[in-house]
């Protein structure tokens, strides 16, 4: 398979999903052509409805489908759609009305249109909220199995999407399972915990980091919530040192999930990764250089952090 | 006379809008081709700035609430000399203080952080009350797109605007002007969400409200006056834009809304703004070596490096 926007592959997910499940119905903010749900409001333009530049009413618009029966997908930029937090908190979240809000143009690696259109914090708010669970996918194939499986979950979902291009990760026959994780490589000196677009650089840095003598074990942390605790737990317990690797603010995104379970659970050192400070306007690769997502910059600071 | 001199200027800063978009290869050239007349018209026929010093308290306002305009407030600002008009290449490069999006803690000048659109009149309305009850001079200017009115807060802000500060300090020093270009992201806005009656809405809310033609410097020009010399209410002034002005394969045409034109099409664009012939090209390069070294520039990126 070649390398996808997770959010492509979410547009045909849902093209697909439509045709079999008529309760399927998709929500825009005049995103669709950056969303990917124009081709599902082609195909069903009865069931999809671009309500202007307005997430908030979307969101609300959405949470009154979900109350009739139907499964909508409410979609815009992670920043955008997130930024309502407040409405996705009521509407969404408190009435647990059964709603899949994607959120695409996850993290720096939008580039150049800067700070103002990306999803940075996103994960942080959602987490937050009871009832509703987070979903980052890493590819393709994930995409496509965690959009059918938000499709039947009953109960508000937060999907976060990449913009760029990703390289399949995932094995053939792999599913995706809420609360599961999946051990990409295994290793025995340190455990990558990632998630999103930057899985397929963690799995580079191991590569890299292999040729140093260091073996790392490569989680792909789809679900941040619910997150996979045995699955990190005893990952953890074996390598002692955990790194997270996440396109998203460094406070309170997945490797603020895993330091409240570390913590907690099997107190370990831990390293985590992620974009401080806002961001900023520049091309993908050189944002990914300069805030150490790029597999150079990941594998340079395991080294730092396990001393080597 | 002075509305010549501002389609001069007008023109010079197309050109730099096609020139930084197709440098940085990504961005907004619909709603900055729009906006520009009105932008130029603020900035060289209205405003009391002083570029050298963006932090005086009494200066005129422009907030872009349509953020994604910003090379529009790029080129005038650099005309202007808030900044070297070498620098606009650095637009939306690593680094750069020309942001993708407007921010101000980067580029002095930048009155607000936008590109979240529906923000940016909210923000204008609070500095038109700071600037009132403080007794200052100054006003400000605010710029929403046809599409972005249709966030909500735009009309929280617009429903306060003509109560605030009254009855000592009503916000007549506040003017926004609506780039009526009739085009969103996805589609016409008639197509997505239509706005109609705009002018009454914004009337019913209790706004002065003008119509005119956004590319018409006169129009512009009387508008402001007007604005100016309205007491007791802010005014909005709805201007009627062509998406891509002054661009053939760019005008009324929602493909332009967010993507660069690559070089060829940016100097076929560059001819058209300045109404040369394409027969007639050569020979007006040769007379005109600003304009020369822009293009030549645009070829040089056309050779992959
Ligand atoms: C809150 C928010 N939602 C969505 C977007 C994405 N977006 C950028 S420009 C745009 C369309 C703007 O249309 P309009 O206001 O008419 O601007 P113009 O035609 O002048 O370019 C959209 C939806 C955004 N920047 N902010
Ligand atoms: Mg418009």
């Amino acid at each position: 398979m070649p390398a996808k926007a997770t959010r492509a592959a979410f547009g045909e997910a849902l093209l697909d999903l439509g045709a079999r499940d008529p309760r399927i119905v998709a929500l825009d903010a005049d995103l669709s052509k950056s969303t990917m749900t124009a081709a599902f409001a082609r195909a069903f333009p009865d069931r999809a409805w671009n309500l202007g530049i307005a997430e908030s009413n979307m969101i609300g618009v959405g949470a009154g489908l979900a109350l009739t029966g139907k499964v909508p997908f409410v979609c815009s930029f992670a920043c955008f759609v997130v930024g309502r937090f407040e409405t996705i908190r009521i509407s969404v979240a408190y009435t647990n009305a059964n709603v899949k809000i994607v959120g695409t143009h996850a993290g720096v690696a939008i580039g150049e249109d800067g700070y103002s259109q990306m999803g940075l914090e996103d994960v942080a708010c959602i987490r937050a909220l009871p009832n509703v669970l987070v979903v980052q996918p890493a590819d393709e194939a994930e995409t496509k199995q965690a959009i059918a499986w938000a499709a039947e979950h009953q109960g508000p979902v937060y999907l976060r999407l990449t913009r760029q291009a990703v390289p399949p990760v995932c094995p053939p026959g792999y599913r995706f399972r809420p609360g599961r994780w999946l051990a990409l490589r295994p290793g025995r000196d340190v455990t990558l915990v990632a998630s999103g677009g930057p899985v397929s650089n963690a799995l580079e840095a191991a590569r890299l980091l292999e040729a140093d003598g260091i073996s790392a074990e490569v989680i792909d942390a789809a679900s941040i919530k619910p997150l996979d605790e045995e699955t990190l737990v005893a990952s953890a317990s074996r390598t002692r040192h955990v790194v997270t690797v996440e396109d998203h603010a460094i406070a309170g995104g997945l490797g603020g999930a895993v330091a409240e379970t570390l913590s907690e659970v099997l107190p370990t050192p831990l390293r985590r990764l992620g974009v401080v400070g806002f961001g900023e306007s520049g091309d993908p690769a050189g944002l990914y250089a300069r805030h150490g997502l790029d597999a150079a910059g990941i594998a340079g600071s395991v080294k730092k952090f396990l001393g080597r | 006379m002075a509305d010549a001199r501002l389609e001069a200027i007008a023109r010079e800063c197309r050109v730099q809008i096609l020139r930084m978009l197709t440098h940085a290869g990504s961005g907004h050239p619909g709603g900055s081709l729009s906006v520009i007349d009105l932008l130029v018209a603020l900035f060289f026929g209205r405003l009391r700035h002083d570029p050298k010093r963006p932090d005086w308290p009494d200066r005129d306002r422009v907030v872009l609430s349509k953020g994604h305009a910003v090379p529009a407030l790029y080129a005038v600002m650099a005309r202007a000399g808030y900044f070297p008009e070498s620098q606009l290449i650095t637009l939306r490069k690593l680094g750069s203080p020309l942001q993708g999006h407007p921010d101000r803690t980067a580029l002095p000048g930048v009155e607000a952080a936008t590109g979240s659109l529906g923000q940016g009149l909210s923000v204008a309305v609070g500095m038109a009350l700071g600037l009132r009850t403080a007794r200052s001079p100054a006003r400000v200017y605010c710029i929403l797109g046809d599409g972005e009115i249709q966030e909500g807060q735009v009309w929280e802000a617009a429903m306060a605007a003509p109560k605030l500060g009254r009855p000592a300090h009503p916000l007549d020093n506040l003017t926004v002007i609506l780039d009526y270009n009739k085009i969103q992201l996805d589609d016409f806005v008639t197509k997505i969400l239509d706005l109609e009656p705009v002018v009454a809405k914004w009337q019913a809310f209790g706004w002065a409200v003008l119509e005119i033609d956004g590319h018409d410097v006169a129009q512009i020009r009387k508008a402001l006056d007007q604005a100016e010399a309205t007491r007791g209410v802010p005014t909005l002034v709805v201007a009627h834009t062509v998406k891509g002005k002054a661009v053939s394969f760019m005008e009324n045409n929602p493909e332009w809304h967010g993507k660069a034109p690559k070089p060829e099409e940016a100097i076929a664009a560059v001819r058209e703004v300045l109404a040369v012939s394409e027969a007639a090209w050569d020979d007006y390069l040769a007379t005109d070596p600003a304009t020369r070294a822009i293009v030549d520039e645009l070829r040089a990126l056309e050779t992959p490096r």
